[in-house]
């Protein structure tokens, strides 16, 4: 299936959760409010037609300018040799989405790595804690905004710079 | 030993001295004797010729620097051990932690009193040396356990418990190898199992009957368990347990515990040569007493280090048992072969008392077979992979 | 330090006080599989679970790549999976020619996968040797590491660096090949071929090595799919897929080989003795690639003209690339500047370690050694 047809079998069964459709991108991509996104993710994994059982890559991108963060999943099928990729939007201040941990096993560490490094909370995880980070690190890394702390446990993190 | 200090004091060589103080003087004499000129420098060397041995086998030479063909390594990594600073944890406890290393080389020096070099040159040849022997290799659990549970550190109490678990197990089997031996001859000294046996192979307990010819190798595959060698190493798992119950040692201590293991290959080897493999019987090629005994000894010696290589090969070659898989060996598999060959042996001697001679021919025939087809299968191997070879021993 | 997983389990039955032990397989291991944690519940000998704690070795690579650039990401790459580095930099060139548009050269490909299979052949001998060593048997593990030492040296001659190569660009390849190279590596291979029986006689199925691994770490092939394990921990599960053969990139539609599968032929189909066998054989098929390949190549460039500044258009681009450790996803965000917006690795390593802890209840703790070597995890892929 191309990934146009896998967005109009979307659209024709949740077609308020679909908030827009890059046709024309590299990989097309289906943008979907995060409310809809565990059936969404249901239906494309339990639909026949469409089957995508494997959760490839979940990536989530900090867009500071336009102030939300974007869960990337990128989904593949192995029957049909298939795939799409679905976006889905939070806001920056209070990221907040459900987990899609209950389809695809995968998405267990998937998520913790983008709590940990970019601060969204997945509701209905099971064990959402941090995976990378120290349990006691303070703020999200990989976020635009991310400052150093000055210190860690006492261990000074500022260095002299070796471009002088 | 003793028949040759009482001659000694016989002919007045130690007038003036009561006879207790005599044998004290050269108890602590044989016991230097034994430890610093025999057990020392035997484990020093079988270490270097291991880490040798090895290196040939894993395509890579091993210690060549110290020494010529590195052969002065274990002097330098004794040195090295004596002069590292000793770090005794500080929630271990104390006194057992102190003591551990020392139980463990206890129990396998103790064990060269009853181990015959030649016909004269034993330190006591009790006549129950084979019991002796066993118990007093069960002083090694209470060393390891101590080790074990002194250091304050759950993974050196799982090593510990392991290896306690492992040596009693084995105790068993390599009990019921040794029984068929001394039902055969009727004593349990070492120097009288030997003297029932012959210089040639056909003599050898070893090749006496299928039973015994089993029992030998189950005492084999008992005593390196015991040994804590691989393939049964699980207590010195260096992948899963860092050093197993010798994590927290270092400096000497740690160095007694190796001690100890290379030390207790060559009790292995010897006390296998004495029961099975003929001991130091030559044939009576002189009447000088010296050269005999010299040759002897010298028989002895190859005959028991032979075993030492074999065990070097093994743990080179041979992967590790899981726990619980070393056990269903030992009970389910070793222990009533053990019972099948004390009581075989048992109707053997109901049925011929003097032995076999067809049979002993056979079992000897049988394994020179069976050596013929391992040469077989090492020249079919070396023309299919085709590797580089290197001869020389000495690179 | 983290305290999670450390609360104890105490059961009380007759007067006797039974606790679970726990148990902490550090980051600091004789294992040679890098700096992770395992928090070990284990009742006796036996596990209840095994919790693994990653992190130790997290560089921030993504967050370095949106400093350094296009270009200069490159070298990064290879410490994503140091111990098969080639196939991390033709993922990274892959997906910034995809978000760029570059057309690679055909004789740069054929440059490409030679590297790669060399490469793959060589992690797998890692793989396979520290397996053996782990299990105990010191020697497989050096007659392995020999054969390795011989890739290095091919691999060194063609790029300079034994383990992280930096050997390909984006749009190609940095080198072409040496002169007198293919009948280096042809040589290699003539000796390669016989050595894998040699070792398949000395250890595979040996009885001990086949009794420490059979029915230990069964993964079902609908667990390895939800749980996305790619790669030969995918394929032992008896499913046969490959990145190379099912979703072809670069010339790999041209080549013939075959993708080995576990069949379950000594225990149940997607235990540890599978996950190793399946290793062993995809060596052979490398060196099969690796022949056409130099049989193959065409005379031309190796490397494409590129702007010094690589500004790629807006958007997004993921690609697979099939690794030594099963498929890694490539994603890149471009904003339209010289510098990624956001660089992702998905690695194969990730979701085996994510499933240990599934997988591990019930084993024992040598088990879990096992188990963690036939998942064939290396640290700087999980943590990145």
């Amino acid at each position: 299936m191309t990934p146009v047809e896998v967005y109009h079998k979307i659209k024709e069964r949740f077609g308020e959760a679909i908030e827009s459709f890059n046709e024309k991108a590299l990989d097309p991509s289906i943008v979907v409010k995060p409310d809809a996104i565990v059936e969404i993710c249901r239906f494309l994994k339990e639909d026949p037609a469409l089957a995508f059982d494997c959760l490839s890559n979940m990536s989530g991108v900090d867009y500071l300018k336009e102030n939300k963060i974007q869960v990337v999943s990128h989904l593949y099928s192995y029957p049909h040799r298939h795939k799409i990729v679905v976006k889905v939007d939070v806001p920056r201040e209070n990221p907040i989405m459900p987990s899609v941990e209950g389809v695809w096993k995968a998405a267990n560490w998937q998520e913790r790595e983008i709590y940990d490094l970019l601060g969204v909370v997945f509701t209905g995880h099971p064990d959402l804690r941090r995976l990378l980070m120290p349990e006691d690190w303070v703020g999200h890394p990989l976020r635009k905004d991310f400052v150093e702390p000055e210190e860690y446990h006492g261990i000074s993190t500022r260095r002299e710079s070796l471009l002088k | 030993m003793q028949e040759f200090i009482d001659r000694l004091i016989a002919n007045g060589a130690f007038a003036g001295m009561p006879v207790e103080v005599v044998y004290a003087l050269m108890m602590l004499l044989f016991g230097l004797v034994v430890v610093f000129g025999f057990f020392l420098p035997i484990a020093g060397v079988t270490s270097w010729l291991e880490r040798r041995v090895w290196a040939r086998i894993q395509s890579r030479i091993g210690p060549n620097r110290v020494g010529p063909q590195g052969f002065l390594q274990w002097l330098a990594d004794g040195i090295k051990l004596l002069l590292k600073e000793d770090i005794v944890p500080d929630a271990a406890d104390r006194p057992l932690f102190l003591f551990a290393p020392y139980f463990v080389v206890w129990g396998i020096v103790a064990t060269f009193v009853v181990i015959p070099f030649s016909s004269n040159l034993i330190i006591a040849d009790m006549n129950v040396g084979i019991l002796y022997l066993t118990a007093v290799t069960a002083l090694v659990v209470v060393g390891v356990l101590m080790a074990g549970w002194a250091s304050n550190n759950k993974w050196a109490l799982i090593g510990g418990i392991r290896s306690a678990a492992q040596i009693i197990s084995y105790e068993i089997p390599a009990g019921l190898a040794l029984l068929p031996v001394v039902l055969l001859t009727g004593t349990l000294s070492t120097q009288g199992i030997i003297r029932a046996q012959g210089w040639a192979p056909w003599g050898w307990f070893a090749f006496h009957n299928p039973f015994t010819f089993v029992a030998a190798f189950m005492f084999y595959v008992a005593a390196l368990a015991e040994g804590n060698r691989t393939p049964f190493d699980i207590p010195e798992a260096e992948s899963e347990l860092v050093a197993g119950f010798c994590t927290e040692y270092s400096g000497f201590r740690y160095l007694l515990f190796f001690m100890a293991e290379w030390g207790n290959l060559y009790v292995i080897g010897a006390v296998a040569t004495t029961l099975f493999f003929g001991g130091w019987q030559v044939p009576l090629w002189t009447d000088s007493v010296v050269l005999l005994n010299i040759s002897q000894f010298t028989v002895f010696f190859l005959k028991s280090y032979l075993w030492v290589l074999i065990s070097m090969w093994v743990r080179a070659t041979l992967p590790r048992v899981r726990v619980d898989q070393l056990m269903i060996l030992c009970w389910k598999y070793l222990v009533p072969i053990g019972f099948v060959n004390l009581i075989g042996t048992a109707i053997w001697m109901v049925i011929w008392p003097h032995g076999n001679r067809v049979v002993q021919y056979g079992m000897v025939l049988l394994a020179v077979a069976v050596l013929v087809q391992f040469f077989r299968r090492v020249r079919f191997h070396l023309r299919r992979a085709r590797p580089e070879l290197y001869y020389s021993p000495a690179i | 330090m983290s305290l999670a997983g450390y609360e104890v389990e105490v059961q009380r039955d007759g007067g006797l006080t039974t606790e679970e032990m726990t148990l902490n397989m550090g980051p600091q291991h004789p294992s040679t599989h890098g700096v992770l944690r395992f928090i070990v519940k284990a009742d006796g000998e036996v596990m209840r679970t095994a919790i693994p704690d990653i992190g130790y070795l997290h560089r921030s690579i993504e967050k370095i790549s949106e400093k350094v650039g296009y270009h200069g990401f490159m070298p990064y790459t290879d410490r994503v999976d140091y111990v098969s580095a080639m196939q991390c930099n033709q993922g990274w060139g892959m997906v910034c020619e995809r978000i760029a548009g570059i057309q690679v050269p055909r004789r740069g490909e054929f440059c490409r996968v030679i590297a790669c299979e060399l490469g793959r052949i060589a992690s797998h001998l890692l793989a396979v040797g520290a397996m053996v060593q782990d299990i105990g048997a010191y020697t497989p593990f050096l007659h392995a590491l020999r054969e390795r030492e011989k890739i290095n040296d091919l691999l060194e001659e063609l790029c300079g660096a034994r383990l992280t190569f930096n050997y390909m660009r984006i749009g190609g390849v940095a080198w072409d090949l040496p002169a007198g190279y293919p009948e280096k590596v042809t040589t290699f291979l003539d000796k390669f071929d016989p050595f894998i029986d040699e070792y398949n006689d000395l250890i595979s199925y040996n009885k001990l090595y086949v009794e420490r691994l059979v029915n230990v770490g069964v993964v079902s092939k609908e667990e390895a799919i939800n749980y996305n394990l790619v790669g030969p921990n995918l394929r032992a599960c008896g499913f046969k897929y490959d990145v190379r053969r099912d979703e072809p990139y670069s010339i790999y539609a041209e080549l013939e080989f075959d993708v080995p599968v576990g069949t379950g032929e000594m225990g149940t189909l997607g235990d540890c003795f599978d996950r190793y066998m399946v290793r062993i054989q995809e060596m052979s098929e490398s060196g099969k690639i690796v022949r056409q390949c130099l049989n193959m190549m065409p005379p031309g460039p190796v490397l494409a003209k590129v702007a010094r500044k690589l500004k790629p258009p807006v958007g997004d681009a993921y690609i697979r690339v099939e690794g030594a450790r099963g498929d890694m996803g490539w994603y890149v965000v471009s904003d339209g500047s010289e510098f990624p917006y956001r660089t992702k690795i998905r690695t194969g390593s990730f979701a085996a370690m994510s499933i240990v802890d599934k997988v591990s209840r019930g084993l024992m703790i040598a088990d879990l050694i096992a188990l963690i070597a036939s998942f064939d995890v290396v640290a700087p892929e999980v943590d990145r």
